[in-house]
């Protein structure tokens, strides 16, 4: 018979207003096995701990009821106090008779009755708990980061500065993301890559980070702390230990007119090329579906020319496993091409561009190294029409979101238009300003008030070419949508952020959430923010939501403090809330019977087999499933799936389920 | 081939000749047009701008009426009716109570299940495939495919071709031997119903449409409502009363083309009728 204590808590008036709580205690007191109950005003309190403590003692109890608010709330208090006083923490059960009940009912005899109800179900689940004890998981003390855009070097130097190994993976041949291809930078106006390539090149010299471009994750297994990822090394075509960086093969490749990735296709570049001068590692890779050998079987001048004879050209994809206790995800986004927009001309007009090629195009390292030109004739547009909210804000578009990042760096072009520009005139069609961030909303005003770009609030319905302009077609909708047409030389349009190519292929592989639009999904909008729901996969950056430098770089930040944080723990302590595989003597060893219908199942790919061997002769007699306790995450699936019953979940067995269930159901 | 086919007001009257033309090709090419018995008015602006009940009573008396008589699809070819239709069968098929109140008004039973093609989409249906072996006169000319409003919008609703950019005409027309023309007015508003009440306004807007059209040397204007068509061409006076000089490009429907393509003559495409003169 079991001796179990029940403690229903007043919690105020939140619960004692509507439910007799001193009727519950005194019911509870009389049900089979119940040895002690009582009622207090706070069982949270310090005090109320104290009389669970001593209860436990004095009584002798093997088994503990709290009816109080929700176990989400105090479950971890109680279970702690239990503890404390010599009994395992899975002996206490918390009844929630405040969410449950008290919140949701009128004060009656009713309310009280349904208390005791509840109470009396897990009175019959605590006499059927079983002593649990917590699991602990080693952990690898190295984290993978995949993306080497700010975000994933910020995270990177940020582990890595915390005294743990990073690998750092980038499918691009050199690290710096988009932030790299940028001019200047809102609301500072202070060059991009002066203040990107210092920690570019931290990444590359920094002891504890391993840095892998040209490379993207090919498989992830494992668990928290427990990860192997293996990765696929894209064939590069050189030496990267005997190249020297010296340039000769660049210079003498005879396809010469790649459109240039960096450059947004503005300008070009070699089949044998480095993205742009301060590229990190500043080493060439050869574009396999551009190369002269590779397409014809013809060409190999880089080769020839080679001081050091780095040239590979058998060189094929490797693949290397690492073993990570930590994986974040760094990917980043993208814009939308003009093609997407048939009223702004589907991608046909020469001068209608993004907002990223206008970047290159003010970039100093851009194909007209810094001068606005337009891309059709490379005169100097003396009109500019920037359209914000170019897809972002519009259900008809599929995208309902705001792109966040739009209002500001269209406040930025329009800014760096007029100061190369002096004569130039510049509107920027908008929806609404959003400004929301230190100094963003001067910078727009100082965009509008000193530097005298014409803000209209308005759509453009139509762009078309006609003899040589532009002819914009929109409205002020401030002026009594009056229609507005302005004959522009260029537009821009600040398109709408979206997640990068491939994106949902890599949640896929990893087993992380994301949302209609393929950006990865946070466990908690407000409190968990650069978490994913799978354990020891974190978030940093716009492969999240679009995100600007500073929330980017916040972002990393924070992912790589939780990523610290897992790391300074010895091993990883989880609740024992998991499937378990039933086990027998011999000769029935378990009543699974290796169906794996669990296996296909179960979310988290937590489903392993294992062969029953006989002892002398090795011979394998039944395979049956077990469940890898570092990846289960206690969801029960496989408990529905298991036709034998011989999966139960610790904590809420069948047994334990039922006879609450039966109890909630007695008169 | 059999389909249902609803006239509406415009194909009886100001646009005959639309009328005359979408019989004459569908004569030749072996569809034939099976029209809606007992008809009514769609409401067209009138309804919808002064009586929401009205404007979902009468298109869809004509949607039961094609049920009642057996038609799963119906031939639509005025844009305006195109868009009625459409319309109150959408919105009936979202809203029980509605549908409940128009067929306790109509008297009618209404299930909602005919599918209303507008001309386009019947030649793209069923047409597509017969007009190569047909043609024996190409159609070639740069011409002004011209959609209008009604034709795509709401895109919701009507889930007809590209809304900001349609091309179905513009297949057609290079199918037919003719070249589209790229051009910034396939879709802005030609004054529609206030060419009554306010010609000055429709002579201005259809005047940017028919400017546009010959600047980017069209040599006709294709269109497929009759709306459409009597603003650019009925209107054309007061078009080229607005205009520096005057344009003399033509207004055809789309079975006018493909028409003058397949050989029929000019009577049976009712090309005579136009205010506009027709010399392609």
């Amino acid at each position: 018979m079991s001796k179990i204590g029940v403690f229903v808590c007043h919690c105020g008036e939140n619960i004692a207003a509507t439910v007799d709580c001193e009727k519950v205690a005194n019911t509870a007191a009389k049900f089979d096995g119940v040895e002690f109950a009582t009622d207090y005003k706070y069982m949270c309190s310090d005090p109320g701990q104290n009389l669970i403590k001593n209860a436990i003692k004095e009584h002798h109890l093997d088994g503990v009821v709290v009816a109080s608010c929700s176990p989400r709330m105090h479950e971890p208090t109680f279970r702690k106090a239990c503890s404390e006083a010599g009994l395992n923490p899975f002996m206490c059960e918390v009844a929630n008779i405040r969410e449950h009940c008290s919140w949701v009912h009128e004060k009656g005899d009713a309310t009280t009755q349904k208390a005791i109800d509840i109470v009396r179900g897990l009175v019959e689940k605590v006499s059927r708990d079983h002593p649990l004890e917590s699991i602990h998981v080693p952990i690898t003390k190295k984290a993978l980061v995949i993306g080497g855009g700010i975000a994933g070097i910020q995270a990177s130097l940020d582990i890595a500065n915390a005294g743990h190994k990073v690998i750092l993976i980038e499918r691009d041949p050199s690290i710096g993301g988009h932030m790299s291809q940028l001019s200047e930078t809102f609301p500072t106006l202070d060059c991009s890559q002066c203040i990107l390539t210092p920690r570019m090149v931290e990444v590359a010299q920094h002891p504890n980070i391993t840095l892998y471009t040209y490379a993207e994750l090919e498989k992830l297994e494992g668990f928290i702390g427990n990860f192997k990822a293996t990765i696929r090394l894209k064939a590069k075509s050189i030496d990267e230990d005997v190249c020297t960086g010296c340039g000769t093969c660049t210079t003498k490749c005879p396809t010469k007119k790649i459109p240039s990735e960096f450059n947004q296709g503005l300008g070009n570049r070699t089949a044998i090329y480095v993205p742009f001068p301060q590229a990190v590692p500043n080493k060439p890779v050869i574009d396999k579906d551009h190369c002269l050998h590779y397409q014809k079987g013809v060409c190999g001048l880089c080769e020839k020319v080679c001081p050091t004879h780095a040239i590979h050209f058998g060189q094929d994809d490797s693949f290397i496993t690492e073993d990570v206790g930590a994986v974040v995800l760094a990917t980043g986004f993208n814009v939308l091409n003009t093609d997407f927009f048939p009223e702004y001309g589907y991608g046909k007009y020469k001068d209608v561009i993004t907002g990223l090629q206008f970047e290159r195009l003010a970039s100093a390292s851009g194909p007209t190294s810094g001068e606005i030109r337009r891309p059709s004739d490379g005169k100097i547009p003396q009109k500019i029409v920037f359209i914000a909210c170019a897809g972002s804000r519009d259900p008809a578009k599929g995208i309902p979101y705001c792109s966040k990042i739009c209002c500001m760096y269209t406040a930025k072009h329009a800014m760096l238009y007029q100061h190369k520009v002096h004569d130039g005139e510049s509107t920027v069609f908008y929806m609404d300003i959003r400004a929301a961030g230190k100094n963003y909303e001067e910078f727009v005003r100082r965009a509008i008030e000193e530097d005298g770009v014409n803000y209209v609030r308005g759509r453009v319905a139509r762009v078309y070419e006609k003899d040589g302009k532009l002819i914009v077609k929109g409205v002020d909708t401030l002026l009594g949508a009056k229609p507005v047409e302005i004959e522009a030389d260029m537009v821009v349009l600040a398109t709408a952020g979206v997640a990068n190519a491939g994106a949902e292929e890599l949640a896929q592989k990893l087993h992380v959430s994301y949302d209609p639009y393929h950006f990865f999904a946070e466990a908690h909008p407000k409190l968990r923010p650069v978490e994913t729901n799978t354990a020891g996969i974190y978030l940093a950056g716009a492969c999240q939501a679009p995100k600007d430098i500073p929330d980017t770089v916040a972002a990393a930040s924070g992912a790589a403090v939780k990523v610290a944080g897992l790391f300074s723990q010895p091993d990883l302590v989880r609740e024992p809330i998991i499937a378990k595989v039933n086990r027998m003597p011999p000769p029935v060893f378990s009543t699974c019977v290796g169906c794996f219908m669990c296996e296909t199942a179960c979310p988290y790919n937590a489903i392993e087999r294992e062969e029953i061997k006989d002892r002398r002769s090795g011979k394998v007699i039944k395979t049956i499933a077990k469940v890898n306790p570092g990846l289960c995450q206690g969801c029960g699936t496989c408990v529905s799936f298991c036709r034998s019953k011989s999966i139960d979940m610790q904590g809420f067995s069948n047994e334990e389920m039922f006879a609450e269930v039966q109890a909630l159901l007695e008169d | 081939m059999k389909i249902g086919f609803y006239p509406g007001c415009s194909l009886k009257g100001t646009s005959r000749e639309y009328n005359e033309s979408v019989q004459a090709i569908c004569k030749a090419l072996d569809v034939e047009l099976v029209t809606i018995k007992d008809w009514n008015c769609c409401g067209a602006t009138a309804a919808h701008s002064m009586n929401r009940a009205l404007s979902l009573a009468l298109p869809a008396r004509v949607l039961a009426l094609a049920e009642q008589q057996g038609m799963d699809e119906i031939v639509v070819p005025c844009a305006s009716c195109y868009n009625r239709l459409s319309v109150t069968q959408y919105e009936l098929a979202n809203d029980e109570n509605l549908k409940k109140e128009v067929v306790d008004a109509m008297g009618l039973p209404y299930e909602g299940k005919v599918r209303i093609l507008n001309v386009i989409q019947m030649i793209e249906k069923y047409l597509l495939d017969v007009i190569p072996a047909k043609v024996t006169s190409k159609f070639e000319h740069a011409v002004a495919c011209y959609y209008g409003c009604l034709l795509v919008r709401p895109h919701k609703i009507l889930n007809f071709d590209r809304v900001e950019d349609p091309q179905s005409m513009d297949r057609i027309i290079s199918l037919i031997g003719g070249t589209p023309i790229d051009w910034g007015f396939k879709t802005e508003c030609c004054g529609a119903g206030l060419s009554v009440s306010r010609t000055d306004l429709v002579a201005k807007l259809s005047a940017n449409i028919v400017k546009d059209a010959a600047d980017r040397g069209a040599k006709a204007i294709i269109v497929a409502c009759p709306m459409c068509h009597s603003n650019l061409d009925m209107r054309r006076p007061d078009i080229n009363e607005v205009l520096d000089s005057p344009i003399d490009i033509p207004v055809l429907y789309i079975t006018q083309a493909i028409g003058l393509a397949i050989g029929l003559s000019v009577e049976e495409l009712g090309l005579q009728r136009h205010f506009v003169k027709v010399n392609l």
